[in-house]
């Protein structure tokens, strides 16, 4: 039996969870504090994910950047091979917090979307 | 002529500001106006770009700007005015606000009730003594959340960073996505000053040492950072000589602490604590001075913002309370001493053993709710600890809690029927009691 300890970051409360493992398979999680800890837990020992935050250029806006994020958690191994796709965006103002500013970032199936927005500059 | 131009003035347009007037307005406040010195509402939300706000607010995982961008959607379908690029200059004891801007020039606001949402600052290099010469390439990491985040330039390619706060945390991360090399984050105290989550995705995710009980003794260079020297240190904070160990770089970040910005509250002459460097405030979150009121991280720093949201709605009601009590003549308009909270049977809280400070510092039980949140620090890291209160002399609630660190800060309810059971209620001391 094998056992691991864990740090939830669900939220900010950080809950200490333990999984016990056997051959490959999950056969007790405990020390989380609500169902979210649990599929943190579960995910983190198979195929740890996490929501990557950036910033892309923006062309005619008041601003330089716009903040974006991804839309759903990604696999924690396609974290670099997203910043570089997010890197290569450039957005067109006006944008707003939700627009999608790429869709299927790096083969992962989830969209980088806007988390701030950016009005059309006046000249 | 109306005796005031406004109701309720908010000082600052961050979380609290926010939070605050759409309180006050939800509590019935007519003429509410925000003063906000940035160009944008939203605060420092606005380049904390990271996740994990409002899970407590709003039940789900928001970004800094999507969560600020929430509460200013409040302020506008409110209606209520904030006048942004305005920097406060002075605050009167009679609450008159004088502030700039570029298109009106100083002018002058008399406000019925004030709420103080200034937020705070960070520590910078020079309250840290590091001896060596004054290269570029020192910033305090909220500088470079700044300029990476908002302005779009990397301040740096080979980074150490000294302090382990959120804010130093989240930029290991945010530097090590944008392409720079984070070599360590050291660490004075023998734990970190950040959330442990902050610790497991911004350090460890990215195979980033935490070097707890270290501090940089030397900066190399003398036009550009060229590197630093780490060394070990003693329980007493002091380097322990053969323990030194160089690091190349060209940057050094600072997460060394936060500063609340109370020269305004100060200039009014508000009683300050010592420990929070704000003001000390009572159940409403009113400062000594009536009609004063407090909230955010200008009143204590805070770790998160759904915590400053909630204290600064707090903040908002009262206000509220006040300009209505005192529209209908309930409160006389006799300045600053007429009403002073000092006339009510007082119940003063006191930090005991273990506790660093609490927010409020004092209580008047019959202008209580039913539960008041009472928001504390622990001075250490205590493991399968306490939480005791003690009303005078007799301990009334002992909470159990596996880990307490001075890195997230503590609540506790007091219930109003509790605490009313006293006749004579001189002091309710909180304090962290070991197993």
């Amino acid at each position: 039996m094998e056992k691991k300890e864990l740090t939830c970051i669900g939220c900010p409360i950080g809950c200490t969870v333990t999984v016990t493992m056997r051959g490959g398979s999950i056969t007790g999680i405990t020390g989380n504090t609500c169902p979210r800890g649990r599929r943190y837990a579960e995910k983190e020992v198979t195929s740890p994910t996490r929501v990557v935050t950036s910033t892309v250029c923006v062309k005619g806006g008041d601003r330089a950047l716009v903040s974006v994020k991804t839309a759903q958690d990604i696999p924690k191994d396609t974290i670099f091979a997203c910043m570089r796709a997010i890197n290569g965006i450039v957005a067109e103002a006006p944008v707003q917090i939700g627009d999608v500013l790429l869709e299927n970032v790096a083969g992962t199936g989830t969209a980088v979307v806007a988390t701030g927005a950016v009005r059309r500059r006046r000249d | 002529m109306k005796a005031y131009d406004y109701d309720i003035v908010v000082i600052g347009g961050g979380p609290a500001g926010l939070a605050a007037a759409v309180a006050a307005r939800d509590a019935g406040a007519g003429d509410i106006l925000i003063l906000e010195r940035d160009r944008e509402p939203g605060g420092i939300l606005n380049q904390c770009i990271h996740n994990g706000f409002g899970l407590h607010t709003f039940r789900e995982e928001l970004t800094g700007p999507e969560y600020a961008a929430r509460f200013i959607a409040m302020v506008r379908e409110r209606h209520i005015t904030c006048l942004t690029e305005t920097m406060v200059t002075d605050i009167d004891r009679d609450k008159t606000v004088t502030a700039v801007n570029r298109t009106q020039g100083v002018f002058r606001i008399r406000a019925c009730a004030v709420v103080l949402a200034m937020g705070c600052r960070e520590r910078a290099r020079g309250a840290l003594h590091i001896p060596g010469y004054r290269p570029a390439g020192i910033f305090s990491a909220g500088t470079a959340q700044r300029l990476v985040n908002m302005e779009g330039y990397l301040p740096g390619r080979e980074v150490v960073i000294l302090g382990s706060g959120d804010i130093g945390l989240i930029m290991a991360r945010r530097m090590t996505l944008e392409g720079a090399k984070v070599k360590v984050v050291a660490e004075l105290l023998p734990y970190s000053g950040g959330l442990k989550r902050n610790i497991v995705q911004c350090l460890d995710d990215f195979g980033i040492p935490l070097k707890l009980s270290h501090t940089v003794v030397a900066i190399r260079g003398r036009e550009r950072v060229e590197g630093v020297t780490l060394a070990q240190v003693d329980a007493a904070g002091k380097p322990v000589p053969g323990t030194e160990e160089d690091y190349a770089c060209d940057t050094l970040l600072l997460s060394v602490g936060l500063i609340p910005e109370n020269e305004l509250t100060r200039g009014m002459g508000v009683e300050m604590d010592a420990v929070t460097a704000g003001p000390a405030v009572n159940e409403s979150l009113e400062t000594n001075l009536p009609g004063v009121f407090a909230c955010g991280n200008v009143l204590h720093v805070h770790d998160l913002v759904d915590y400053v949201s909630e204290e600064a709605a707090c903040a908002g009601r009262n206000a509220a309370i006040f300009a209505e009590k005192r529209r209908i003549g309930e409160i006389a308009d006799s300045g600053p001493q007429g009403v002073a909270s000092g006339c009510e049977p007082e119940t003063v809280l006191v930090p005991g053993p273990g506790v660093r400070y609490t927010v409020p510092q004092r209580i008047r039980t019959e202008r209580m709710g039913e539960r008041l949140t009472v928001r504390f620090r622990a001075g250490a890291v205590y493991r399968d600890a306490y939480i005791g209160v003690y009303c005078n002399e007799e301990r009334v609630i002992h909470r159990r809690k596996p880990v307490i660190a001075p890195g997230e800060m503590e609540t506790i309810i007091l219930e109003k029927r509790l605490l009313t059971a006293y006749s004579n209620l001189q002091q309710i001391t909180i304090t962290i009691e070991e197993a």
